[in-house]
């Protein structure tokens, strides 16, 4: 590391030219200020932890920090002010301390502190010829500038259970919490958080939420999409852009899309061929005409997202087991597609005391499917109640007629007092005799 | 770096809050259910309203950021001071603040019978053992019919034979009681470990509060008839140290005994120790709030029972094994008066 430096300082030298004695002073010591960065780090062995100014001849993922250094450099160097006189060094503890950490304020300036965390359990350091280096003293006089940018904070642990460790230094996790994103149910994902502190937010995150934004996603919507899917921060825009072509093409309205893709995080994950495969999937199953198949999907758009096994289930239990004929289906599942996605079993459960129990034919739970919607101990309390007090009726052609919908869909102090003509403590004194 | 799993440690509640939730109290259980079920639902709806009471106030720190101000030679940095929240103590990124909270059940009921459940919170579990030390009866209300015997007695099993019922009567049903309870009652003297010739024994048998205070098979302290119509029909049992399948199979017992056969169609408990059905909460009840009134309301009963008084950490100090003839004076408030010679607790 000796050599390029110095071939460095060398070539600044030549450039600048004007007050050159005391540019070499400062060039000189700036010098061995890393140096010194560099033998703390190596005498800390255990600490694991990156130096933020990392050896320049460290290869990494894309990252240089050469031009940094560079830049950095010769911005001092232009800057008339700096002042490096002996009256205003900070004491020699607070120099040592700056020195360590002086090289992450060149950094922090770059905005690029979240790409040097610590991403990797091995260091591989580079065995760098340190021990070449004199040891610069740790009196060392340092501009004020360079004093004032010090930001001594504790070193942060290499391994960590937590995100909480990094937030406060990490500006990409600054801004995702302060976008909304849940950071806390990340933590029990584990490929999430390392994906994100690798990630900087100007190049890789800004670029994606501004795409979501033009799709339509709601600003206080983003941060639950980045909980439920932050993979899409990973995602090629260009792949994005043609799903998006793709959706338009089948003729999706712009609010319908992105109503979609907020409801279901994951849709733009998926690639063409897949979308296609489903959206072809329920055009055939359901025998549903084109405007209706994409109202289905608009609504529910996890069924885009979801496996299509557990629908092919449910399916074949509504027409075998449950006897519905495939209108009767069409009509329930265009007015509750959850139907599609609920569990087998409950799904039956509740049909069985639907129709054997309470005695409702088929073309009435057809007409109200919204008692899928229902829970079952519910529905069940109720219609014995009603039982009990002789209203249960549920036949449209008799009088004091109730309906299913208003069975399930009233809440209990409602129910109670209009539709079974009775009090709340009689129900829940009745609940207690079941 | 290596991200791990792991789950936030249990979190002390704040004082107030953990005062009022700790303590017995008593849900009914719906049929359908399992117990244990039931016990996470009610643990999740407590979390769930904890968490969103609780306010955390996150840390402060103050930094000093590098600022650019324009001056006379070029820019200046200078330092400005802020006061920022510290972002590690974010709800978003430290998660909520209850995870878990121990929460026990008491005498189990299983999945097709339902009444009574005893809950524990906190330190309530450890009175929910010393309440079970007790040993005090439970009440079932249990309603079956004749003219089937099915292979695990009840309604819902595989049938085994019909048969008919017509020569059974409210009489006949009545001295088969009769003699069922004689059998538990000489069962009941065995096992409750005493020297039966001795003056102690006859005092307690006399006030009823004769209990075996050790393991003992199931004990059927009395029964009754409460609802005649045949086929259908109800009893009301006291009992010990039961399971709901005992009470299935003595019906089905009865059944036989009257030469014909009986299922059982429900099992529903009444009262488990101090707590009745007047107690227990409805599902649509089980809310902080409720919960909490009904552990202020049970505590003077079992305090009653357990014989102490609660100490200021909310510790009871029973009286323990000695008290072998427990009860100390408790008597039991449901006692069906003359027709059993012991009763209560």
């Amino acid at each position: 590391m000796a050599s390029p430096n110095v071939r460095r300082h060398g070539n600044l030298i030549m450039v600048n030219g004007t007050k050159m004695s005391s540019l070499c002073h400062r060039i000189c010591y700036r010098w061995s200020s890393l140096r010194i960065t560099g033998l703390v780090f190596s005498s800390k062995q255990e600490t694991k932890v990156l130096p933020k100014a990392s050896y320049s001849l460290r290869s990494w993922s894309g990252f240089n920090t050469h031009p940094c250094l560079l830049t950095q450099k010769l911005w001092r160097l232009e800057n008339p002010n700096l002042n490096s006189s002996a009256a205003d060094s900070p004491p020699s503890k607070e120099d040592g301390t700056a020195r360590f950490t002086e090289s992450s304020i060149l950094l922090n300036t770059n905005q690029n502190l979240g790409k040097t965390e610590p991403s990797r359990l091995a260091i591989d350091v580079q065995p760098v010829a340190l021990d070449d280096a004199p040891h610069p003293s740790l009196f060392e006089e340092i501009s004020e500038e360079e004093a004032l940018r010090i930001e001594a904070s504790p070193p942060l642990p290499p391994t960590s259970f937590t995100l909480r460790d990094y937030v406060d230094q990490s500006e990409t996790l600054t801004k995702l919490v302060l976008l909304g994103m849940d950071l806390s149910k990340l933590k029990m994902r584990p490929n999430v958080a390392n994906m994100l502190l690798r990630l900087d937010f100007d190049r890789d995150i800004k670029g994606r939420l501004l795409f979501l934004k033009d799709v339509g996603v709601d600003d206080q919507l983003l941060g639950a999409f980045l909980t439920r899917n932050p993979f899409i921060l990973t995602e090629d825009i260009e792949n994005l852009q043609m799903r998006i072509q793709y959706l338009q093409s089948k003729k999706f309205s712009k609010e319908a899309i992105s109503r979609m893709v907020s409801r279901a995080p994951y849709l733009l994950n998926f690639s063409v061929e897949r979308l296609d495969n489903r959206l072809g999937f329920y055009q055939k199953e359901l025998g549903l005409n084109v405007q209706k198949t994409r109202d289905l999907v608009t609504r529910l758009p996890r069924l885009l997202t979801g496996s299509l096994e557990p629908v092919k289930e449910n399916l074949k239990v509504c027409r075998i087991e449950l006897g519905f004929r495939e209108n009767e289906i069409q009509h329930m599942v265009t007015n509750v597609p959850k139907l599609l996605l609920a569990s087998k079993k409950k799904v039956t459960r509740l049909f069985d005391y639907l129709h054997n129990t309470m005695g409702i034919p088929h073309h009435l739970i057809t007409k109200f499917p919204q008692v899928f919607n229902g829970k079952f101990l519910r529905i069940k309390d109720r219609h014995l109640f009603l039982e009990h007090l002789g209203r249960a009726q549920y036949d449209p052609t008799q009088p004091n007629y109730i309906s299913l919908d208003k069975l399930v869909a009233t809440p209990d102090d409602v129910f109670c007092v209009e539709i079974a003509k009775g009090t709340l403590l009689d129900f829940e004194a009745f609940q207690k005799t079941l | 770096m290596v991200v791990c799993l792991q789950a936030d440690k249990m979190v002390r509640l704040k004082w107030p809050l953990f005062q009022t939730l700790r303590g017995v109290f008593a849900v009914y259980k719906p049929p359908g259910i399992h117990w244990k079920r039931l016990r996470d639902t009610v643990e999740t709806k407590l979390l769930k309203e904890l968490n969103s009471l609780e306010q955390r106030v996150p840390r402060q720190q103050i930094r000093f950021l590098p600022s650019f101000t324009e001056g006379e030679n070029g820019v200046e940095t200078s330092l400005t001071v802020a006061q920022l929240p510290v972002l590690a103590d974010h709800p978003r990124v430290k998660g909520p603040k209850f995870v878990g909270l121990k929460v026990g059940a008491g005498h189990r009921l299983d999945l097709r019978s339902s009444g009574v459940l005893v809950l524990g919170v906190g330190n309530g579990n450890q009175q929910l053992v010393h309440l079970h030390d007790r040993h005090l009866t439970k009440e079932y209300n249990i309603q079956g019919s004749f003219g089937t015997a099915t292979e695990d007695f009840s309604d819902t099993g595989r049938l085994i034979e019909r048969t008919t019922y017509d020569h059974i009567t409210l009489e006949r049903l009545e001295r088969i009681i009769a003699v069922i309870q004689g059998i538990h009652q000489r069962a009941l003297l065995t096992y409750s470990g005493i020297d039966l010739k001795s003056q102690e024994a006859y005092e307690l048998a006399s006030r009823g509060l004769l209990r075996p205070m050790h393991k003992s098979p199931p004990i059927i302290t009395a029964i009754r008839c409460v609802h005649f119509s045949p086929p259908n029909f109800t009893l009301a049992i006291q009992c010990l140290h039961e399971t709901q399948q005992y009470l299935r199979k003595v019906i089905h017992e009865i059944g036989l005994e009257l030469k014909s056969s009986a299922v059982c169609t429900h099992v529903r408990r009444t009262r488990d120790g101090i707590f009745t059905v007047e107690d227990a909460l409805v599902r649509t009840r089980w809310d902080l709030h409720s919960i909490q009134a009904a552990i202020q309301d049970s505590r003077s009963k079992v305090n009653a029972t357990l014989g102490a008084t609660v100490t200021s950490q909310g510790k009871t100090c029973p009286l323990g094994s000695k008290a072998r003839r427990g009860g100390a004076g408790v008597q039991d408030p449901h006692q069906w008066g003359r027709m059993h010679t012991v009763h209560g607790f």
